[in-house]
């Protein structure tokens, strides 16, 4: 039940870099976030300290930050992602390579012995990956907003193995620090709208005259 | 020996054409109409082949070759696959490469026989086929590929024996989900179906598959219709075999069984064409390339 979890998460990663309209990304995001919430008590079993996490990640990362992206295309009226600097295809490819390599790389980590071969790892380390690439390859500011989160969807895999012995603040601490990096991305994207009548963050390096 | 081949045959001869039949019907139940009669492919076949035959005098034997070499090569294709419990008549290592240049070779002369009639239209059409099919190509490998280590063997009868049915309860269950949509897809794609292409388009910028055999007529269009049905047959009983690995033991029992789970497999290719628009035509090699990904990431989890 757990791989086929972390299976569904690791295609959303592919189809996160696949699409080029971004409602369909958010929704995927969002799907990936509430497939998350799903992991802790599939790992630890139920308790309170695995249901307060399955609460909190769902209603954060499947509910209210997609909402507020929604939000906030709906506000500056975007639909597609036009210009990708690294076309689909090839970033679909090196999505896939980056996969693999995460596969082939968490093999040779030296981990606690009931965590050898399990898909827990390279599902993190690939989600993390495709996070980084979604963010490297997009122009526009809120496809970068979804690179990022599926970046922090990548830590927090890796987090849920650590879930027991982590202390509930840390965690918290870092579910309120995705809030409120996406409020200031959505605060940034407005600006940045505002400024140049365009989404892209290309217009952001180019010098004042 | 000679009596398994004729049992092969004759089901995939007899059964192809319903396939057909039952994907039109679907689709008419979703635009509710009440739709063709199921055995109507039966009576298109025997109508055309009763027709009379105009050949263009600019073709030579290649425009014939193309619609016979259509039909014997999904037969002898299916020889090496095993149709539910009716194991493979012809297996020998290696036999998976075989089956898959088989359906290349078809390909190739329904191509050529398109480009004989010297019409730059249905030139195009080759082109596109031959574009899509080259990238539909890797998935079909690296589906076969994965099947081939899951069994062990190199034939295709010992690939799709009854160990899967083991498969799908352990950790690979997730992995071989992944290779049967890989499969779905490919179906689609090499029977020129929505949303790759549509076989009832007759609009000259959107037909791909269509366009190629334009020029044939009677018997020669019948072969290309039979042809079609078979090849859809065959590849969908690779993927009910894949799908549905479970044996009783009884064979007439089995033999039902996977013909049930073939007529699901048409309305569930029905239910496909009736809910999604065609996809542009740049958008095709994209999802391909997504497709030979996604294979390719399913042979990796196989592998580890």
């Amino acid at each position: 039940m757990t791989n086929i979890v972390l299976l569904l998460i690791l295609l959303i990663n592919f189809y996160a870099l696949g699409t080029a309209r971004l409602v369909a990304g958010i929704r995927a995001v969002a799907l990936q976030g509430a497939l998350l919430a799903l992991l802790p008590p599939l790992a630890h079993g139920l308790h309170g300290h695995t249901l307060f996490l399955t609460l909190v990640s769902l209603s954060l990362k499947g509910l209210l930050i997609p909402w507020l992206l929604q939000r906030a295309i709906r506000e500056v009226r975007i639909r597609r992602e036009i210009e990708p600097l690294i076309g689909y295809v090839p970033t679909l490819i090196l999505g896939t390579l980056v996969t693999v390599g995460s596969f082939l790389f968490s093999d040779f980590l030296p981990l606690a012995p009931e965590h050898y071969r399990s898909l827990f790892i390279p599902a993190a380390l690939a989600t993390l990956f495709s996070g980084f690439l979604l963010l490297m390859t997009r122009r526009k500011a809120i496809t970068q907003v979804l690179g990022y989160l599926i970046m922090e969807n990548g830590i927090f895999i890796f987090a849920v193995l650590l879930a027991e012995a982590m202390p509930l603040t840390v965690e918290a601490g870092v579910l309120l620090d995705l809030l409120v990096a996406t409020f200031v991305m959505g605060i940034v994207m407005n600006q940045i709208n505002r400024e140049f009548a365009a989404l892209s963050t290309r217009s952001l390096t180019a010098l004042k005259e | 020996m000679l009596g398994s081949v004729l049992l092969h045959l004759l089901v995939l001869l007899l059964f192809a054409p319903l396939l057909l039949g039952v994907i039109t019907k679907t689709k008419a139940a979703f635009a509710g109409r009440v739709g063709a009669p199921l055995l109507l492919p039966y009576y298109d076949l025997a109508r055309l082949w009763r027709k009379g035959f105009v050949l263009s005098q600019t073709t030579s034997w290649v425009f014939l070759a193309g619609p016979a070499v259509g039909l014997v090569v999904p037969l002898l294709a299916a020889l090496l696959l095993p149709l539910g419990p009716l194991a493979a008549p012809l297996s020998f290592r290696g036999d998976l490469i075989l089956f898959v240049y088989l359906f290349a070779l078809g390909r190739f002369f329904t191509a050529t026989a398109a480009l004989d009639t010297g019409s730059s239209f249905e030139g195009m059409g080759a082109a596109r086929e031959v574009s899509f099919s080259c990238l539909a190509e890797p998935t079909l490998f690296f589906v076969l590929l994965a099947l081939a280590r899951c069994g062990n063997s190199l034939t295709l009868n010992g690939m799709l024996g009854g160990h899967l049915a083991a498969l799908w309860a352990s950790t690979t269950g997730a992995a071989l989900a992944l290779l049967v949509v890989c499969l779905l897809v490919l179906l689609l794609v090499e029977n020129s179906r929505i949303p790759f292409d549509d076989p009832n388009t007759h609009l000259e910028l959107t037909m791909v598959h269509e366009v190629m055999v334009l020029d044939h007529s009677g018997p020669a269009l019948a072969l290309i219709h039979y042809g079609a049905a078979l090849k859809l047959m065959v590849l969908g009983a690779l993927i009910v075999r894949l799908l549905l690995p479970f044996e009783t033991g009884q064979l007439a029992l089995d033999l039902t069984f996977f013909l049930v789970g073939l007529l699901l497999l048409a309305v569930v290719v029905g239910v496909i064409e009736s809910t999604m628009a065609r996809l542009r035509l740049p958008r095709v090699p994209q999802v391909l390339v997504g497709t030979s990904l996604l294979s390719l990431f399913a042979l990796v989890l196989i592998l580890r």
